[in-house]
């Protein structure tokens, strides 16, 4: 993985200029017939990168954040589908209009269940990326996920949703297939399945395009990703009127996108943790670590019957708001009801 | 080609609204699109349509109201809820600051009105969205408002109307407003359960979140007509495309020929549309 050009230039977010250079000398020990003999001085380097690296992250900026989220090495769905899924079995075809690659489908088992698998696919070279509209959905992507999802239910799969998306495709073809439809009926039809869904948000998380996959009764967000509204770029490009370096820093300041904030608006459930550098840099255990989270989420909402599963989720979605009442008059007003 | 909509109600805060985004003061009126010289009183008692060229003015929840209910019915609930700023939102002004403005400028403390109401004698619960405020965008208040209504026509057995009017999702709550699409939607999920009618209408313009919500969920949908209706505003698909887009695109009109919509309707045929809906549903 580490071979001497992938972590230089081109991949090399702008905030981990620091480590470039004992990242090239790692490499380069490493290549050597020698390396060998090299083990201890390698292990040395290797700390003191970790050390660096871990500073680095945990000061990450929320712009930094959308930066790592977006990182053209960070892990795909397709990645760890490969990696979690034994006997992946894709399933295609939204039985309407036709197969939408940005939406990846299919049963796997995961650790000791058989699950249904619901996932944004971005694509990693270009002719996949153009193929998989860079992770935006069209609607006949999320009908395929609905259709899907409705076949775990009738199985009593559980449903695990992995989240990866810019947003939902904004074209001419997109909306005369009816986008804000399928996505809407997807919010509704998740509300009630009754299967046990669980979501992770493993890069982008963007506005209704990640929502139409992540109605769950559990949702958690990789430690470096975002989950917001709208994009900061979209956001600055409306209320600052113009999207560059700046704006969108400041737009992903106030949105409030990160894991960590999302987690403490109690807008999601759970952070996942990720390796020392972010999630590309030690593939293996950022997988182990969500598809220890999935297990441990399914095997607990599968004590539960589909009824009470379904209620919860609704509980959970219906206390969501902040608000106020003005003017103050309290006594009179009913309370939340359920 | 298809005429890209005025821009949002953010670029002129303070400015008095202009073109299509309300409907301007003065004895005469210029209507945006014939251009035609219209005298004030005679567009209101026209419901604020063009008698020359038929074009809807976007109209505010108050007008929206007395125009759609029998006079005197309507009874607001949850008026006094009102928006906090969970994340303290600063852009080029601080959202506390859009907010009192939006609130000074309409007398409303958020962008929706619900209450009971009767449309042709028959008892509704209605929501009608309020562009003026912040564009009828829908944060926590609008998304509270509205799935309270809902459980309340559930509770009642009563049926919904929900007039759509809105930009989408307001930015300054995120990931708050973000999920009163999910709200809503697990609202309508229910109150389909119970048998439920919802009528959704969707005026002039119903985009974003909105559109990718509730709005889309009516058992019957209705529009009116040239009304802008989409996921994805009309600047973005251009940018994403960098095409002109075709003829009519996201009008009513055309969203009805795509099959997203069951009927484009004329202001002056809503309320009979409805209560004839009802009547169908035997609510």
């Amino acid at each position: 993985m580490a071979k001497p050009n992938g972590h230089t230039a081109s991949y090399t977010l702008p905030f981990e200029q620091p480590v470039i250079e004992l990242e090239k000398q790692i490499a380069l020990l490493e290549d050597r017939d020698d390396s060998r003999d090299f083990a201890e001085e390698i292990q040395k380097l290797r700390e003191s990168r970790d050390g660096i690296l871990d500073k680095i992250y945990k000061n990450l900026s929320p712009w930094d954040i959308v930066r790592v989220a977006r990182h053209a090495k960070r892990p795909q769905s397709a990645d760890y589908i490969q990696l979690m899924c034994r006997d992946f079995c894709e399933l295609h075809g939204d039985r309407h209009f036709g197969d939408d690659p940005a939406m990846i489908t299919g049963f796997g088992r995961i650790g000791p269940y058989k699950v249904m698998i619901i996932a944004h696919q971005k694509g990693r070279t270009t002719q996949e990326k153009i193929t998989c509209h860079f992770g935006c959905a069209h609607p006949e992507g999320y009908r395929k996920a609905l259709k899907k999802m409705k076949l775990a239910e009738k199985f009593g799969l559980p449903v695990v949703s992995l989240i990866d998306t810019p947003g939902a495709y904004p074209g001419v073809k997109a909306e005369e297939r009816g986008q804000a439809e399928a996505i809407a009926v997807n919010l509704r039809e998740m509300s009630r399945l009754r299967t046990p869904i669980v979501c992770v948000v493993i890069g982008e998380g963007g506005s209704g395009g990640a929502l139409g996959i992540a109605v769950g009764d559990r949702v958690a967000m990789l430690e470096y990703s975002w989950y917001s509204v709208i994009s900061p770029e979209g956001c600055a490009a409306i209320l600052w009127k113009n999207a560059n370096e700046r704006t969108n820093s400041l737009a992903a300041n106030a949105l409030a996108l990160t894991a960590r904030e999302n987690l403490a608006n109690g807008l999601i459930d759970d952070v996942i943790r990720e390796p020392i550098g972010g999630a590309h840099r030690d593939i293996p255990a950022i997988t182990k670590a969500i598809q220890d989270w999935i297990v441990d989420r399914i095997r607990e909402l599968k004590r539960s019957k589909p009824e009470t599963l379904v209620q919860r989720r609704y509980e959970k979605l219906r206390r969501i708001g902040a608000v106020a009442w003005h003017p103050p008059d309290p006594g009179d007003e009913p309370p939340v009801d359920e | 080609m298809t005429q890209v909509p005025s821009r949002s109600w953010t670029d002129t805060p303070e400015l008095a609204p202009k073109g299509k985004k309300a409907v301007p003061e003065g004895l005469w009126i210029r209507c945006t699109q014939c251009a035609a010289m219209l005298f004030r009183k005679s567009v209101e008692n026209n419901l604020w349509v063009c008698p020359e060229c038929q074009h809807h003015f976007r109209v505010s929840a108050r007008q929206r109201i007395m125009q759609l209910t029998d006079p005197g019915s309507f009874e607001p609930f949850n008026e006094r809820m009102a928006p906090v700023d969970p994340l303290r939102f600063v852009d080029l002004r601080p959202y506390t600051d859009r907010l009192k403005l939006a609130q000074k400028r309409t007398g409303q403390n958020d962008g929706v009105q619900t209450g009971n109401a009767f449309i042709k004698g028959r008892k509704v619960i209605l929501a009608c969205m309020d562009f003026p405020f912040l564009g009828g965008s829908m944060g926590s208040v609008v998304g509270e408002k509205i799935t309270r209504a809902i459980i309340e026509a559930g509770d009642h057995d009563l049926p919904i109307v929900i007039v759509a009017s809105s930009g989408g999702a307001r930015m300054m709550e995120s990931g708050f407003s973000l999920m009163q699409m999910a709200k809503t939607s697990a609202a309508l999920a229910r109150f389909d359960d119970q048998a439920g009618l919802f009528i959704s209408v969707l005026t002039d313009p119903t985009t974003g979140g909105v559109t990718a919500s509730f709005a889309m969920l009516g058992d019957v949908i209705l529009a009116e007509p040239k009304a802008l209706i989409g996921f994805a505003g009309p600047r973005v698909i251009q940018q994403t495309i960098r095409q002109e887009l075709p003829e009519g695109f996201q009008r009513a009109e055309f969203v009805l020929q795509c099959g997203f919509i069951d009927r484009v309707v004329p202001r002056s045929e809503l309320r009979s549309e409805i209560s004839r809906i009802i009547d169908y549903a035997g609510k």
